[in-house]
């Protein structure tokens, strides 16, 4: 029975790498490495995946990327990384030998961005970032001029959490005083490094401050302490599965805060998703402009393709990026990989999170912090773009 | 030191092997390069927990929080220290650790061992990042060097040579014959006189120094050093799954479970991205059922059976 299961399996990938290379005239051989596997799976399948997916059946339906004067269908090479760099050094080192394809999507998250920079730097292909969130983008910009970092310094995230805040200060809903809590990894400390500063130079007094390890299942004694600080406002620089944690447990305890911020997490559609009317209010890293009419073309497209809503956050700048290489290849017209770089560098490209250029290899304009209100994630604070809403305070856990 | 007939020629088998893998990077600068690094990596990992875990058979699952010091003390200091020396340092950590654990654990044995070894990672990487959120606000590490694949290829290589050639020295040597004695019957070698613990220890603590100084050189290549992927509890598994696949009861037994096992994680991983983890089940399942004494202990068993063929002609012969 395995036996003639693998027969079975082997011949259905014969088959494929011969449909394959059947269809090879003609078309644009783009790469993706990324988690399907691992501790980063979960978000991967939500942020990343799916973009490159609505990417390609875009591109291709429209007849593909206009490259000089041919139309090139985009033909999709994907590898699983399994979380791990090692496997991702070894994914790109066969997607720019074994493969030979003509440019490669990022890889997903800091970690696995930074691990496969120098390899895919020396095969000179642009790298367009868009999981990556670290204060070190300036220098790897830098470092790797191929590269083009989207998704901003965790300094700027923390910082529009603290101008969130203030403005809820300034109108009078909330008083100055703060929990902050952060997961002990490199994110988490980077934003807590920058939100600590922030938060004290608007005008808040920090009343408790805990940090926890990655992978934390019980948070509810850093609920209760929170709780016994009475603060009137809780910031938590959270990961998915303690975003989800800190809030389930804010909910049984009854945290009574006027504001309620989690990290990377709150802008996934699950969150509305498990928590219903209670997410009303709740603030999160992230956000979007759901009124946009881009934003809502990409959204229904997103759902109608991929079958999943996508979230209020990389979603959409995983989806810019994918925009801005295909805009970057029709203007080079040409797949020389240096003119594909030299064209981001210069270029405007109208994606839809709007218009993005690269200042030094950063793209700028960003949501920064969202909130929820009736089901969408509305952006509450953002650097460059226009359509943020005034954050309001939250009302109970009701 | 005298060097018999046959270990001579394996020496020289051995130096041409050794030769002919060097000059891979001059055929492959890009995937082959990779997987060979891949391949050279666990090729080292394998045969330094084989050392210990061949002749004690105690399953350490510590592989991970070994490996994870060799490569935070390259992410701590690379700017401040010279790289080869950062190599030698990580597997002096590694090995005090291991000195360390050995010595509170060493005396049990069986299945309390595997879980404290399980529990050791875990515990490793919490202390690293406790102290690091403690002392500083930056939890990544960068280690930025100019090597390439090509030069951690060839550390890993070099590696892989010396775990041979200490397997081979200890196996000569006092401590590899009281390792025998063990292994057998533990209870008949403290009989005969065996201070077993600190012959445990010893092992152990050299196991733990190859797979730390596996760990510093795989630095460079990781570029972004934090805990989860440092200390990936993945490694402590691939490690005894390839190793018992190949067969711990030879020193060269791992490398036969190393090669098809990567090369097979590989390809399924490439021709099945989407459905990886159902078909390495899959292969698993074949692997238990096909393979159940290991790549090696297969080999024997065909050897044996070719050997009583030869003797059934022989005997068919006379008769």
């Amino acid at each position: 029975m395995i036996r003639r299961t693998f027969i079975a399996l082997a011949a259905g990938a014969a088959s494929l790498a011969f449909i394959g290379h059947a269809a090879a005239q003609e078309t644009i051989k783009i790469g993706a490495s990324a988690p399907k596997t691992g501790p980063l799976a979960a978000g991967a399948t939500v942020s990343h995946w799916p973009n490159i997916q609505l990417w390609v059946s875009e591109v291709n339906e429209r007849g593909g990327l206009k490259v000089g004067d041919q139309q090139m269908k985009i033909e999709l090479v994907e590898y699983d990384d399994r979380t791990s760099a090692e496997t991702a050094v070894q994914n790109i080192q066969r997607l720019a030998t074994v493969d030979n394809v003509d440019f490669i999507v990022t890889p997903y998250s800091t970690g696995l961005n930074v691990a496969t920079a120098p390899l895919i730097a020396r095969y000179g292909y642009p790298h367009i970032t868009t999981s990556a969130i670290t204060d070190g983008v300036e220098e790897f910009a830098g470092r790797w001029p191929n590269s083009f970092w989207m998704l901003g310094t965790s300094k700027e995230l923390a910082e529009g959490t603290a101008a969130a805040l203030k403005k809820l200060m300034d109108a009078g809903e909330i008083g100055n005083k703060v929990a902050l809590v952060h997961v002990a990894d490199a994110f988490g400390l980077e934003l807590a490094g920058a939100g600590k500063p922030a938060l004290e130079a608007a005008g808040f007094e920090i009343v408790y401050e805990a940090s926890y390890p990655l992978g934390t299942q019980d948070v509810s004694p850093i609920i209760s302490q929170a709780k016994a600080a009475a603060p009137d406002a809780f910031v938590g620089f959270s990961y998915p599965g303690d975003t989800f944690a800190l809030t389930e447990q804010a909910q049984i305890q009854g945290l009574e805060v006027g504001a309620f911020y989690v990290g990377v997490g709150t802008s996934f559609p699950a969150y509305a998703g498990r928590f219903g009317a209670v997410a009303n209010g709740i603030l999160g890293a992230g956000g979007t402009n759901p009124d946009d009419e881009k934003i809502k073309e990409y959204r229904a497209k997103h759902k109608e393709v991929t079958g999943a809503d996508a979230d209020y956050w990389a979603s959409a700048v995983t989806y810019s990026g994918l925009q801005v290489l295909e805009q970057a290849i029709e203007a080079a017209g040409t797949k020389d990989r240096e003119a594909v770089v030299e064209a981001i560098k210069t270029g405007t490209f109208d994606t839809v999170m709007g218009e993005v250029k690269f200042e030094n290899n950063v793209n700028r304009n960003l949501w920064t912090v969202g909130q929820w209100k009736d089901g969408v994630f509305y952006g509450v604070a953002a650097n460059g773009i226009d359509g943020a809403i005034e954050p309001v305070k939250k009302d109970g856990w009701e | 030191m005298t060097l018999d007939q046959s270990e001579i020629r394996i020496g020289l088998l051995g130096a041409i092997a050794i030769a002919a893998l060097a000059t891979l990077p001059l055929f492959s600068q890009g995937y082959y390069l990779s997987l060979g690094v891949n391949l050279m990596l666990y090729a080292a990992l394998c045969t330094a927990w084989t050392l210990f875990s061949g002749p004690t058979h105690y399953i350490s699952l510590a592989t991970a929080a070994f490996f994870g010091l060799g490569t935070y003390t390259v992410g701590l200091w690379v700017d401040h220290v010279p790289f080869f020396a950062l190599v030698l340092g990580g597997g002096v950590v590694a090995a005090v650790l291991a000195g360390l654990v050995g010595l509170a654990t060493l005396r049990l044995s069986g299945v309390y061992f595997v879980i404290f070894t399980l529990g050791l990672a875990e515990l490793v990487r919490q202390l690293v990042s406790w102290t690091q959120t403690k002392v500083s606000t930056r939890m990544g590490l960068y280690v930025f060097t100019d090597f390439t694949e090509m030069h951690i290829y060839w550390m890993l290589l070099a590696l892989t040579v010396a775990v041979f050639v200490t397997g081979w020295l200890i196996g000569r040597s006092r401590l590899g014959f009281a390792m025998k004695i063990i292994g057998n019957d533990e209870t008949v070698a403290r009989h005969v006189g065996i201070d077993t613990a600190r012959a445990k220890i010893i092992l152990f603590m050299i196991s733990g120094a190859f797979i730390g100084i596996a760990g510093a050189i795989s630095a460079p290549r990781y570029a972004y050093i934090e805990p989860p992927s440092a200390f990936n509890p993945m490694i402590s598994f691939l490690v005894v799954i390839m190793a018992l696949l190949g067969g711990t009861k030879r020193l060269w037994g791992p490398l036969v479970g190393v090669v098809p096992f990567t090369i097979l994680f590989d390809q399924v991983s490439a021709q099945f991205p989407n459905h990886t983890p159902i078909v390495m089940g899959l292969a698993f399942l074949a692997i238990v059922y096909l393979l159940p004494d290991g790549v090696t202990g297969r080999l024997e068993q065909l050897r044996a059976r070719m050997k009583r063929t030869e003797n059934a002609v022989g005997e068919e012969k006379v008769a």
